[in-house]
């Protein structure tokens, strides 16, 4: 299945709505088809393609983005509603912070991969819920199918500076 | 495709009253799914609720805990207080997708989306919720064990939105929320069950007339009925203290409060069989006659 931005607007008929948010720090002004995902606004529209596309129905997490301040599925969310949120993509992520990941196989044909590093950031710059919930609880929205998952909790874990391990 | 941008509930209600064709817009986890592929839903007009800030609230006031209707399940599951005095809640949304779902998800989408699989309806149900439906008009209370009336469909008028979940707030000596799905996360669930037990009759007060037909136990069940249904008949069962000795035992009390059926995900017999070992695995040596 094919989701160019070529066919988002079926009917044509819609006026766009004008709106604002502030992208990876900057902000950002455009008119959007009311039928537009924000993934497409991102990918077609303000050139930012680390967001990838995996189910377009919310299960998979490669669409993954955070939007003030909690990681969403940019495949669920009309562009129209982050007028005036703060939006952060992979983009906001220096690829350097994907070494730990890459030293214990987190990534292999690495679809999944920028979804998975947005979350993933999002836990250790808010480490705190790991009070309450497990890493791999914070993760299950991330689907993997190449690395049987463990490489990515190890890289995780090794992120964070905590012990690495199986356990 | 036309969209309303509110940031009052007011001026939403004014907009639902002259259009109420409208379709409301929380957080889009339920109707953004495949929207590429679904070209007649564009041709819709949509309120926005997304921004209507009063309604983004969790409320502890006169023995009542309030939901707004913009309340997700991550807002519940950081509020301290919902964790303890009412658990399930934390049980379900923790259940609810993952957490990229969770942020988003709201409680009042669950409700007015109508799935008979929603996971966020039998813990609210058994917690004796209420929906309170909002339009120009005014507000009106609607019992959540009272709110559909069939598969995907409710008392909810077009012009009416849910502006807000409440549940008074109790003591329970006893509570279980069971999912059942092909997976732990992001699976919808097969046959799922919430149980709550009233510790003690409440004090006069709740409600005029106080509370003479006190029944303690509340057994709701999802996805085996065409709507996440009350199951009257075992609360009764349980109340009568009656004899269970094996799950087989529910099944007289479950053949008239549900009505499971065969479909992609499950079939009717594996339904009703899970549901009365969860029942059964749950309540023994909990209920008194439960052994
Ligand atoms: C990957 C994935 C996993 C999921 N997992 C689960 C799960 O495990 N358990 C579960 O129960 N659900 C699950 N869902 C479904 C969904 O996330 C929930 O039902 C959620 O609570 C819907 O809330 P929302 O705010 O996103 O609703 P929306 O999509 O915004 O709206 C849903 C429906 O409710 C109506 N509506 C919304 N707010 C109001 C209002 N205030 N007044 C009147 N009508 C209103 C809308 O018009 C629409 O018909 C999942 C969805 C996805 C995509
Ligand atoms: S593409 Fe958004 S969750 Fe899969
Ligand atoms: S690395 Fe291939 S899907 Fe995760």
């Amino acid at each position: 299945m094919q989701h160019q931005a070529g066919n988002i607007s079926k009917t044509g008929r819609s006026a766009t709505i004008p709106i604002r948010f502030n992208l990876n720090g900057q902000k950002v002004e455009i008119a959007v088809d009311p039928t537009e995902r924000l993934l497409d606004t991102l990918r077609y529209r303000l050139n930012l393609p680390g967001t990838k596309e995996g189910c377009g129905e919310g299960e998979c997490g490669a669409c993954s983005v955070i939007i003030d301040g909690l990681p969403a599925n940019s495949c669920l969310v009309p562009t129209f509603q982050v007028r005036n949120r703060i939006v952060r993509t992979i983009e906001s992520i220096p690829a350097s912070s994907l070494q730990p990941m890459l030293e214990t196989g987190a990534t292999q044909c690495g679809a999944c991969t920028p979804g998975v590093v947005v979350t993933a950031n999002w836990i250790k710059e808010n480490s705190g819920v790991l009070a309450s919930h497990s890493m791999r609880a914070l993760m299950a929205g991330n689907l993997c199918r190449c690395t049987g998952y463990d490489g990515i909790i190890d890289g995780l874990e090794k992120w964070l500076g905590r012990d690495g391990g199986r356990s | 495709m036309n969209v309303l941008m509110p940031t009052s509930l007011s001026e939403a209600c004014a907009f639902c009253a002259k259009q109420p064709d409208l379709i409301p817009l929380a957080g889009a986890t339920d109707l953004l799914v495949h929207w590429p592929i679904h070209p007649a839903e564009h041709d819709k007009s949509y309120l926005d609720l997304s921004h209507v800030q009063e309604l983004r609230t969790i409320g502890w006031a006169s023995g009542t805990l309030t939901l707004g209707a913009l309340a997700t399940y991550w807002d519940v599951l950081q509020d301290g207080r919902a964790k303890s005095e009412f658990p399930l809640l934390l049980e379900a949304a923790r259940q609810v997708g993952a957490i990229q779902i969770q942020s988003r998800g709201t409680w009042a989408g669950n409700i007015a989306n109508g799935s008979p699989a929603a996971d966020g309806v039998p813990v609210l149900m058994a917690y004796d919720a209420s929906v309170t439906l909002t339009s120009a008009g005014g507000s009106r209370s609607v019992p959540l064990h009272e709110y559909y009336t069939g598969y995907r469909k409710s008392v909810r008028r077009p012009d009416e939105l849910i502006s807000a979940i409440s549940m008074p707030i109790r003591k329970y000596d006893f509570s279980v929320f069971h999912k059942v799905g092909a997976r732990r996360a992001q699976a919808i669930t097969k046959i799922g069950v919430a149980i709550t037990r009233e510790s003690e009759a409440p004090s006069l007060g709740e409600g005029v007339g106080g509370r003479e037909n006190f029944h303690p136990w509340r057994v709701v069940a999802n996805s085996v009925s065409a709507t996440v249904k009350r199951c009257t008949a075992v609360e009764q069962l349980l109340q009568s203290n009656s004899p269970v000795r094996k799950p087989e035992d529910f099944l007289p009390a479950l053949a008239s409060d549900v009505s499971p059926i065969d479909d992609i995900r499950s079939t009717a017999d594996y339904r009703r069989t899970v549901l009365a070992r969860l029942l059964y695995h749950s309540l023994r040596n909990v209920a008194p006659a439960v052994t």
